[in-house]
């Protein structure tokens, strides 16, 4: 099943790699990682997307707990939470295909931030699933090329993760 | 406040942590370092002959005590020599502070000379490490290391130190309390799960209680003792855990796993619930995990690191805390509810268990002519009095020093458990003799093993530390040699030694006694010759022993733990 981690630890040189490496050593699997200071610029926060059976998350869990560096971990998606991703894409844009591509990026509630006579990047912030839907929306003869920041999230109301 | 160099206050750090001694080898990195340790008398240096064995060293100082050892190498092939040594001790969380050289800060990333990435090469094998950019943070990082070191579960801590930091000045001021908003491990054991955990004890009919490296690491001996005989259960230690409970006791069952006995191995498949002390369900403990698990039993866990509970056995009663924490817990549960466990329920398991024991699954059928490995464990045991402390290195030798050598207390037994690092044996009774003066120290190895750390022999002639080397010599890598004859057709491949050196001139060109033992009779009377006649000196005794004899009982990789080969004497 797929879990969102959610990391505080302190902004210290390395302490991504002590992350990155605790899930290579132990194969577990990653498939976004994002990570940047907090308000209090001692402090990073680190998301993880995840997936594994219940023991292993548990186990990554503890395992992340097990770094020194690391102060908190919360499994988002254990409760109500907000999840998004930000997403730069461009896209071969002339003739008829301008003025849909326009279309759907409003659809998605996207931007259009370079204009060119025959390209367009459009900005695009939502959950993964959605910015894997605008892809598979538009043509793919048309997407010259796409980066995306990985997921991060945050609990919903009351839920905070703070040291 | 007088100014100090960053080398300075390495040293000053740590003469405030109490080191007494620190194993290590000098290289350009770490120059200043050595001036600032000539320029003191009040910790000693001593000097190795292979980083790997400082490291080693450190590590034996440290198991054989409470204390953190401590290791100094230079930068590049210092420090990756020094791996090994920190995985090592890392696998079994003993604490160590090592030391490493860095190239000046401003020569970092430009491929220098004796430069490599320290931090990144040990993180996956360190419990955290440190690189020293600013010597202002020198002081507060060995506070912090030694503390990482020592805390929680333990483990091995690098502080990488740039050769200009050395040099560089401050003011030296060393913490005397140390706050980390990241590192609180917990001690006290959550009482609910405690109550949990005795109330089930108190209701089983077959209970168990397996013990591991953790109850040794935590100073538990002594209360777990009380417990075992308070609750009248059986007990068995694993090879990490040998000496936590008295071998000698009739509540031992002997060491559990691969090479544990018929008894253990049961009971501990057969329990109806296992309490689980400072143990990690290794696959060399209990086998295939999903064999273990398929049986019907309540499991109580107590560890410090709660990563190690429900990893690859699921438990029903984790206990997170510190062992000797919890175990007095447990006594004062018992104590005030004025309970105990039904003798008559017991007495039906004890019947059960000493059936399994009557198999005498440790028998071997002694031979007249060639000396039997085992044999000479028994007779080292008997000379020894069964008081020395017992360094091994990694193989068949380690078994039966582990099978056959009754430890009655902890901190006896230094073996490498986890890494399976073949050439520690020489360098722990390095670390060891120096931290216990007057203690008899013996290493039990064999003639592959040996050869991995044998340049040590010259550091051991150095400080004059009278250990005493028990070399079985079966010409073999005898657990590889085992392992293809059961289970590759005995095709042989690579594991037979061949051009082996004469180990007595070998001991006598370093300035040892050497002593070559071929016969069964002349075994006892050799022990003697090195243990009492030349009680201060260092003795490599070569015994020659039986090129086929094997390590029983056995269970396979990845087999039940039930499933268990014996010995074909029997």
């Amino acid at each position: 099943m797929r879990h969102i981690i959610s990391v505080l630890l302190e902004n210290e040189a390395g302490a991504l790699s002590r992350v990155a490496g605790l899930f290579s050593a132990r194969a577990y699997n990653i498939e976004t990682l994002t990570v940047a200071p907090t308000e209090d610029v001692s402090l990073s926060r680190l998301t993880i997307v995840t997936s594994g059976t219940d023991a292993v998350i548990e186990q990554i869990t503890k395992q992340l707990n097990k770094l020194i560096d690391v102060i908190k971990v919360v499994d988002l998606s254990e409760a109500a939470h907000i999840e998004r991703e930000l997403m730069l894409i461009k896209v071969r844009a002339t003739g008829k295909d301008r003025e849909e591509l326009k279309r759907l990026a409003d659809i998605f509630r996207g931007h259009i931030i370079d204009v060119t006579e025959s390209t367009y990047v459009v900005e695009l912030t939502a959950s993964g699933a959605k910015l894997d839907s605008f892809i598979q929306a538009i043509d793919a003869g048309l997407i010259l090329e796409t980066v995306r920041t990985g997921v991060c999230g945050i609990g919903r109301g009351e839920r905070i993760l703070k040291v | 406040m007088t100014m100090m160099t960053g080398a300075e206050i390495v040293i000053r750090c740590l003469q405030e942590e109490k080191v007494e001694y620190v194993f290590g080898y000098p290289g350009g990195s770490v120059l200043h370092i050595y001036d600032a340790l000539f320029k003191q008398d009040q910790i000693k240096h001593v000097l190795v002959r292979h980083e790997q064995a400082a490291v080693h060293a450190a590590d034996g100082l440290a198991r054989s005590s409470n204390k953190v050892g401590v290791a100094l190498v230079t930068s590049g092939p210092g420090a990756t020599n020094a791996v090994t040594g920190i995985a090592t001790a890392y696998m079994d969380s003993v604490p160590l502070v090592v030391i490493s050289g860095q190239v000046p800060n401003a020569y970092i990333g430009q491929d220098a000379f004796q430069e490599c990435d320290t931090v990144g090469i040990t993180r996956p094998c360190v419990k955290h490490n440190f690189l020293v950019s600013d010597v202002h943070q020198l002081a507060l990082t060995f506070k912090k290391a030694f503390y990482i070191a020592h805390s929680g579960r333990p483990g091995p801590v690098v502080i990488d130190i740039p050769k200009d930091v050395t040099a560089a000045k401050c003011k030296f001021e060393y913490p005397e309390t140390i706050q980390m908003r990241s590192y609180n491990p917990v001690i006290k054991g959550h009482l609910g799960q405690i109550k949990k955990a005795v109330h089930l004890l108190l209701e089983a009919k077959r209970p168990m209680i397996y013990t591991g490296g953790g109850v040794i690491l935590a100073n538990g001996s002594e209360q777990l003792t009380r417990l075992v005989r308070r609750l009248g259960f059986p007990i068995t230690n694993t090879l990490m855990g040998l000496g936590a409970y008295p071998g000698t006791d009739p509540q031992f069952l002997g060491m559990p796993g691969m090479h544990g006995t018929v008894e253990a191995n049961l009971a501990m498949q057969h329990c109806d619930v296992l309490l689980a002390i400072g143990a990690r369900f290794d696959d060399r403990v209990i086998g295939n995990p999903e064999n273990f698990s398929s049986l019907p039993r309540k499991i109580i866990h107590v560890d410090i690191d709660p990563s190690s509970i429900s990893k690859r056995v699921k438990v029903d009663v984790p206990i997170v805390g510190n062992v000797p924490d919890v175990l007095e817990e447990m006594l004062r549960l018992l104590d005030a509810g004025n309970t105990g466990p039904d003798p008559a329920v017991l007495s039906g398991w004890w019947k059960e268990i000493d059936e399994w024991r009557a198999k005498q699954c440790m028998k071997y059928r002694m031979r007249k002519s060639v000396i039997m490995p085992q044999y000479v464990m028994e007779k080292l045991y008997e000379v020894t009095g069964g008081q020395a402390i017992v360094t091994s290195d990694v193989g068949q030798h380690q078994m039966w020093a582990a099978q056959y050598y009754k430890f009655d207390q902890p901190r006896r037994w230094l073996n490498s458990g986890g890494l399976g690092t073949m050439g520690v044996g020489l360098p722990y009774a390095m670390g060891a003799a120096l931290q216990n003066p007057g203690m008899p120290i013996v290493c039990v190895t064999g003639e592959g093993s040996i050869q991995m750390c044998i340049q040590e022999l010259s550091t051991a002639k150095q400080f004059r530390l009278p250990i005493k080397i028990i070399n079985l010599n079966n010409r073999y890598l005898g657990m590889v040699r085992q392992w293809q004859e059961m289970f590759y057709g005995s095709r042989y491949s690579e594991s037979y030694m061949d051009s082996l050196p004469d180990f007595v001139k070998l001991a006598e060109a370093y300035g040892h006694v050497g002593i070559r033992v071929d016969r069964p009779e002349d075994v006892e009377a050799a022990l003697h010759r090195a243990f009492v006649e030349h009680k201060d000196d260092l003795v490599f005794m070569d015994f020659i022993t039986d090129q086929k004899a094997n390590v029983f009982p056995m269970v396979a990789a990845g087999k039940g733990l039930a499933d268990m080969i014996l010995t074909e004497d029997l």
